[in-house]
């Protein structure tokens, strides 16, 4: 609902507007300055609540000079800790969302009572999305071997034509948004892209890897030019991590 | 008839500190061009070459979500350069103007709270507006490159917060931006322009 008449904007602010703006960050937490370069400050403390932000696996710069040690921080310690503040808000009242893990909300999203089901949607997507995201970077690129070598040839022909197909999904996202590598129970591989931070798992599905293509992701270094950004990102790619999450996906247990 | 990228009505750095130099830049030379490129391509053989943009924006939403989105984000833009001005911002409104304000959104500190929520709210790439529907002023969010053109209202002053647009100067830090727009940049006198039009 893109419109807002004033009683309708004074009931949503007053009931979700904590929980509304996570790309905005945690509004009372961003003391950033006009115009200077801030200095990412540190994490906001954790909300209470059953989700918490998982350390970043590796530090800052590590993918470097890919994706610069500034953006790491500030997409680990402000944006995705602004989703898991905001979901843990959104759910604060609601036992028995709050209950439940994560991939099985985010799979059920119709059964989320309505006043909260939009700032969970986004929130819990934005949640699983990076949770997902920083444990498949950190690594060297390459290829992967193996069964999943021989399912991405499958699938998609090559690896090569896998990295083009992605890499043309991913800038033809407009406005915010993720492209995914989906993987079902029986190995099978395919391509997606979703707007904001919708993520496969609202279908029921398994994410193999993706690639958060919303603008904080890439414009300090990259600036407009995402399509570099969507190249120069295969080269931190951890296959061995995504192998595993492979294995994982054929023996059920992958759930983010 | 061909979109065309209009020039800056100001300098570069005419906005500094609010808005930088290199984001003006960026957001003028690098993206709205580019919707006016990728809008001209798409625009040639879509039917609706010829009509005045508005138009094109309507006839080609729900249709031609391609030619939608670069003709919308080029309507959209075209404004915000206008809805910006250096020495902005700020309760300098015409006078008709504050009176609806007064009527129809409960005063000014009301609707600038209400505005910058909505863009604070905004989930992704998007835009805030103050619109007129019904013959009502009517705060509204839209997401990427829609407006209140295509909900059935006329836009009167719309706010960019898709991340380009402030994140060298801000960061993650989208409510600062909002304030500081809203406080220091907006052109009231296209405001005015745009609701006597309406």
């Amino acid at each position: 609902m893109p419109h807002l008449d004033r009683r309708a904007a004074l009931a949503v602010f007053g009931a979700a507007l904590a929980s509304m703006h996570a790309d905005a960050g945690h509004a009372q937490a961003a003391p950033e300055t006009t115009g200077a370069a801030p200095a990412p400050a540190a994490a906001p403390p954790a909300a209470t609540g059953p989700f918490t932000l998982p350390p970043l696996p590796y530090p800052p710069d590590r993918n470097a000079p890919s994706i610069d040690a500034e953006t790491m921080s500030l997409h680990h310690d402000k944006h995705h800790a602004a989703y898991v503040n905001n979901l843990n808000q959104a759910v604060a009242g609601h036992p028995e969302v709050a209950a439940k893990p994560l991939h099985e909300i985010l799979a059920n999203l119709n059964s989320v009572p309505e006043p909260i089901r939009t700032a969970v949607r986004n929130n819990a997507g934005g949640h699983a999305n990076h949770s997902m995201f920083w444990t498949i970077m950190g690594g060297k690129g390459g290829e992967p071997t193996g069964e999943l070598k021989q399912a991405i040839a499958r699938d998609f022909g090559s690896f090569a034509t896998m990295q083009e197909q992605f890499n043309a999904a991913g800038g033809k996202v407009f406005g915010s948004g993720w492209v995914f590598v989906t993987v079902t129970p029986d190995g099978k591989l395919a391509m997606v892209s979703r707007p904001n931070q919708d993520t496969p798992l609202m279908e029921g599905g398994r994410v193999l890897f993706g690639n958060d293509v919303w603008e904080h992701a890439y414009y300090l270094t990259y600036r407009n030019r995402r399509p570099d950004y969507l190249k120069a990102w295969w080269s931190v790619v951890d296959w061995g991590k995504v192998g595993e999450r492979y294995a994982e996906a054929k023996t059920g247990k992958l759930t983010t | 008839m061909a979109f065309e990228l209009p020039e800056l009505p100001y300098a570069y750095d005419a906005l500094q500190p609010y808005m930088s130099a290199e984001t003006l830049q960026f957001h003028h030379d690098k993206h709205h061009l580019a919707y006016v490129d990728n809008g001209n391509k798409l625009l040639a053989g879509s039917g609706l070459e010829g009509l005045p943009l508005e138009e094109v924006v309507q006839k080609s939403f729900g249709t031609n979500q391609a030619l939608f989105n670069n003709a919308g984000q080029h309507y959209n833009h075209i404004h915000f350069w206008k809805w910006m001005k250096p020495g902005g911002g700020g309760r300098k409104l015409p006078a008709s103007l504050q009176a609806r304000i007064d009527s129809d959104l409960g005063g000014f500190d009301k609707f600038r709270e209400v505005f910058i929520e909505a863009g604070k709210g905004q989930f992704g790439s998007g835009w805030a507006w103050l619109a007129l529907k019904d013959g009502k002023l009517e705060v509204m969010k839209t997401a990427n490159g829609e407006s209140p053109l295509v909900h059935g209202a006329k836009p009167l002053l719309g706010v960019d917060v898709w991340e380009h647009s402030y994140y060298i100067d801000y960061r993650n830090a989208r409510p600062k931006y909002l304030e500081a727009w809203f406080d220091n940049l907006v052109n009231w006198e296209h405001v005015e322009e745009m609701f006597a039009a309406a």
